[in-house]
C-alpha cells in the first residue's frame, strides 16, 4: 500500500511536471530572447484548451470518429494558439522593444487580464466539462492503479515535444538564429539575423507548446474555465526560474522537480497548501541560487 | 486586412458557444460583424497613434530643423493638448489657483450632504483606492519596483481589525494603529528577502507573497473563519455617540478624506526628502545610485514599509466600512487594479495617482451597463498606456532648479 501510494504520487508528480515543462519552455524561450516574463503565456494555455473544447464540441455533432475529432480539434487549437501568441507579441510587446523593462512587464500583465476577461465574456465563467479525447488503449495489468492512461499519454506527448524542440534548436537554421539572438541581440542583428522574425518564431513555438499542455491537462482533469491559465502560468514560471530561466533543459528539470515536490507535499502534508509550497520554493531558490539549478549566473553590465 | 485577421483569430471563441451537456452549438454570427468593424476602427486609430508617438519620440530633430523659432523648442502639440495646456496655465495663475483650491475644498466638504448615501459610499470606495494608489506609487512610481502583492498588505490591515475584533472585541481606533504597524512589519518582512531581486523576479515573488497570504486566510479557518469571512465588524464610533447608517457613512467619508489628505501630504514631503530622492535615483538606475552613495537596502526597506503603511490603514478602514471581509476581496486582480490606477494616472505623480484611482473606480460605477467589461478595459488600459503614453495621464514633473534670468536681473537692480 505504501509503496503503491508513493508511486502513484510519483506519477502524478510526473504528469504535473510534464505540463509545467510544456508551459515553462515558452517562458524560458521568450525570456532568453527578449528578457520578458510573458504573463500572457498562461492565457495562451487556456485559450488552447478552450479552442480545442469548442472545435471538438462542434465536430461531435457531425458524427466523426473519435480519433479524427481528437486530431482535428488539437490541430486547430494548436494553430490558433500559436497565432494568438504571434498576435499578442505584435500588439503588446513589439512597440515596446526599446522601452524600459517595467513597461513591457506591465503591458504583459494587461494583456493577460484582457485575454482572461475576453474569454470570460465571450464564453462563460462556469467550469465546462472537457470531453474525453484520448483514445482507449488498455495498459498492462500491473500498471493499473498506479498510472492512468491520460497520465501515460501526457508523458509520451511531452517527451516527443521535448525531443523535437531540442532538435529544432540544436540543428535548424532558425534554432541557431534563436540561440544567437538570446546571446546578444545587437550582434545577431549585425550578422544578418532578422531578429523580429526570430522573436515571432519564438512566440509561435512557445504558444504551441503551451496550448499542447492546455489540451492535455484539460482532457486529464476533465474540466476547464477561463481562470485555469493564471495559476498554471505562475507555477510554470516558478518551474522555469527553478531550473534557471533561459535554459531549456533547466526548464524541464525545474518543472519535474516542482511537479514532484507539489505532488508529494499534497500527498503527505496537506493538499490545500500546495500552492503555498510552490511559492515558498520559488522564494528560497531566488534567495539562495538566483540563477536556478542549471542557469548561468547573470553578470550585470554597467 | 487586420479586421479579417482578427475575425479569423476570434472566430471560435466569439462566434461558437458549445454546450457540451446538451451537445449543441450556438452560432453567434452577429459577433463577427462587431469584431470586424471594431478591429477596423481600432487598428486604424492604433496605427495613426503609433506613428504619432514615434514621431514624438524624436523631438530633438524638430528642434534642430528650426532652432530660431520659439515654438520649435516645444514638442509639436495636438490642438486639444494645446488647449488643455492653456487651460492649465490659466489655472496655475495664483489667484485662480487659490480660488480653485477653495472651490475644491468646499466641494469635498459639502459632497456627502448634497449627494445621496449611495454616492457617498461609492466615493469612500474610490478614496480607499486613492490611498492604495498613493501607497503603491511610492514603491512603483518612485522606486521603480514592480510590486504585484500590494493587496496583501491591504488584507493584513483588514484582517488585523477583523481578527482582533473577533477574538478580543477591539474597536476601530485601537485596531487602526495596530493594523498599520502590522502592515509595516509585513512589508519589512517581505522586503528583506527580496532585496536582491529586481524587476521581473520581484514582481513574481511579491505576487507569490500575496497568494500565500490569501491562501492562508482561506484555509486557516480557526483564525480567519476561512472563505466565509468575518462579519459584523463594527463601524468606527464617534466618542460613543450612536450613529445611524447615513451618519456613519458621512463620518467614514470625512475620516477617509482626512486620511487621504494626510497621505498626500506625507507622500509629497517624502518625495522631496533625502530618502525619497534616493528612491527615485534607485528607480532610475540602482548601480549609479549606489555609486553615488545611496544605501540601497535602507531605501528599499523604507519604500516597502511606507508603501505598506498606507495599505494597512486603508485595509482597516475598508474592514470598518464594509463590516465584512473575506479572502475573495484580496485576490491578485485587486493588486492589478491598483496598479492600473497608478499606471493610468502616471507613475510617480501624486495627482496622477489620485486622478487615476478616481477615474478607474468611479467611471465603472456610473457606467453600470459596462460593468461586465470593467476588467477587460483595465487590461486594455494597461497595454495602451504602456504603448502610447508610458508617462500616464499626468506626467510627473521633475523638480528642476531653473535659472530664471528675469528674477536674477530684478535682484541685481
Amino acid at each position: 500500500m505504501n509503496t503503491e501510494y508513493f508511486f502513484r504520487l510519483f506519477f502524478s508528480g510526473l504528469t504535473r511536471g510534464s505540463i509545467y515543462a510544456l508551459l515553462a519552455l515558452g517562458y524560458t524561450m521568450v525570456y532568453g530572447i527578449i528578457k520578458l516574463i510573458n504573463f500572457a503565456h498562461g492565457e495562451i494555455y487556456m485559450i488552447g484548451a478552450f479552442t480545442a473544447l469548442i472545435i471538438a464540441g462542434a465536430l461531435t455533432l457531425t458524427g466523426m470518429p473519435a480519433l479524427a475529432i481528437l486530431v482535428l480539434a488539437s490541430l486547430v487549437a494548436l494553430l490558433y494558439s500559436s497565432i494568438y501568441g504571434f498576435t499578442i507579441e505584435k500588439i503588446a510587446y513589439k512597440p515596446l522593444r526599446k522601452a524600459p523593462r517595467l513597461s513591457v512587464l506591465i503591458s504583459a500583465i494587461g494583456m493577460s487580464m484582457f485575454l482572461q476577461n475576453y474569454v470570460l465574456l465571450a464564453q462563460t465563467s462556469n467550469f465546462l466539462p472537457f470531453p474525453q479525447l484520448l483514445p482507449d488503449i488498455t495498459l498492462p495489468e500491473s500498471w493499473q492503479g498506479i498510472v492512468t492512461l491520460p497520465q501515460f499519454f501526457i508523458f509520451v506527448a511531452t517527451a516527443i515535444v521535448m525531443v523535437i524542440l531540442t532538435l529544432l534548436i540544436k540543428f535548424t537554421r532558425m534554432g541557431k538564429s534563436m540561440r544567437a539572438t538570446s546571446q546578444d541581440r545587437t550582434m545577431a542583428m549585425l550578422s544578418g539575423i532578422n531578429v523580429n522574425r526570430v522573436i515571432s518564431y519564438t512566440f509561435l513555438i512557445g504558444s504551441f507548446t503551451a496550448a499542447l499542455g492546455g489540451i492535455l491537462i484539460s482532457s486529464y482533469t476533465g474540466q476547464i474555465n477561463y481562470f485555469i491559465g493564471f495559476l498554471a502560468g505562475i507555477k510554470a514560471f516558478v518551474a522555469a526560474v527553478l531550473g534557471g530561466i533561459g535554459s531549456i533543459p533547466g526548464a524541464v528539470l525545474g518543472s519535474m522537480v516542482l511537479g514532484m515536490a507539489e505532488s508529494y507535499a499534497a500527498g503527505y502534508v496537506s493538499s490545500v497548501y500546495e500552492d503555498v509550497f510552490a511559492f515558498i520554493i520559488l522564494v528560497l531558490i531566488l534567495i539562495f541560487k538566483p540563477s536556478g539549478l542549471l542557469g548561468k549566473p547573470e553578470t550585470q553590465k554597467v | 486586412m487586420i479586421s479579417i485577421w482578427f475575425i479569423f483569430l476570434t472566430f471560435p471563441i466569439m462566434v461558437m458557444k458549445v454546450n457540451t451537456v446538451t451537445k449543441t452549438v450556438v452560432w453567434r454570427w452577429h459577433n463577427i460583424a462587431l469584431i470586424g468593424i471594431g478591429t477596423f476602427v481600432i487598428s486604424t486609430v492604433w496605427r495613426l497613434a503609433l506613428e504619432r508617438s514615434q514621431r514624438e519620440r524624436r523631438p530633438d530633430e524638430a528642434v534642430h530643423h528650426d532652432p530660431s523659432s520659439p515654438a520649435g523648442a516645444e514638442e509639436p502639440a495636438h490642438p486639444i493638448i494645446a488647449r488643455y495646456r492653456t487651460l492649465l496655465a490659466a489655472a496655475m495663475r495664483p489667484k485662480t489657483k487659490k480660488f480653485l483650491i477653495a472651490a475644491f475644498v468646499v466641494f469635498v466638504v459639502l459632497f456627502p450632504f448634497i449627494s445621496s448615501l449611495y454616492q457617498t459610499s461609492i466615493m469612500i470606495t474610490a478614496l480607499i483606492y486613492v490611498m492604495l494608489a498613493l501607497g503603491l506609487n511610492i514603491v512603483i512610481g518612485l522606486g521603480g519596483m514592480l510590486h504585484l502583492g500590494y493587496i496583501a498588505f491591504f488584507a493584513v490591515g483588514a484582517y488585523t481589525y477583523g481578527i482582533l475584533y473577533r477574538f478580543f472585541g477591539v474597536g476601530f481606533w485601537v485596531a487602526l494603529p495596530i493594523g498599520a504597524v502590522l502592515s509595516v512589519v509585513a512589508g519589512v518582512l517581505l522586503a528583506l528577502p527580496v532585496l536582491r531581486l529586481r524587476g521581473d523576479y520581484l514582481a513574481i515573488v511579491t505576487l507569490g507573497f500575496a497568494e500565500i497570504v490569501r491562501i492562508v486566510m482561506n484555509n486557516w479557518t480557526s483564525l480567519s473563519n476561512g472563505p466565509q469571512g468575518i462579519g459584523g465588524i463594527p463601524r468606527p464610533g464617534l466618542f460613543g455617540i450612536p450613529l445611524n447608517l447615513s451618519q456613519v457613512t458621512i463620518y467614514i467619508y470625512f475620516l477617509i478624506v482626512t486620511v487621504v489628505a494626510i497621505t498626500i501630504f506625507v507622500v509629497h514631503r517624502f518625495e522631496n526628502s533625502r530618502i525619497g530622492r534616493a528612491l527615485v535615483a534607485m528607480g532610475e538606475d540602482d548601480i549609479a545610485a549606489e555609486a553615488m552613495g545611496v544605501d540601497l537596502t535602507k531605501t528599499k526597506v523604507i519604500a516597502f514599509a511606507l508603501g505598506s503603511l498606507w495599505a494597512g490603514i486603508g485595509g482597516v478602514i475598508f474592514a470598518a466600512r464594509t463590516t465584512f471581509i473575506n479572502p475573495a476581496s484580496f485576490t491578485v486582480w485587486e493588486s492589478i487594479i491598483v496598479l492600473s490606477c497608478v499606471v493610468l494616472g502616471g507613475m510617480g505623480s501624486i495627482p496622477g495617482s489620485v486622478i487615476g484611482a478616481l477615474v478607474l473606480i468611479l467611471v465603472p460605477e456610473y457606467l453600470r451597463a459596462f460593468s461586465d467589461y470593467r476588467m477587460l478595459m483595465f487590461g486594455a488600459i494597461l497595454v495602451i498606456m504602456m504603448v502610447f503614453r508610458p508617462g500616464g495621464l499626468i506626467q510627473k514633473k521633475r523638480k528642476a532648479y531653473t535659472f530664471d534670468v528675469s528674477t536674477e536681473t530684478e535682484v541685481v537692480s
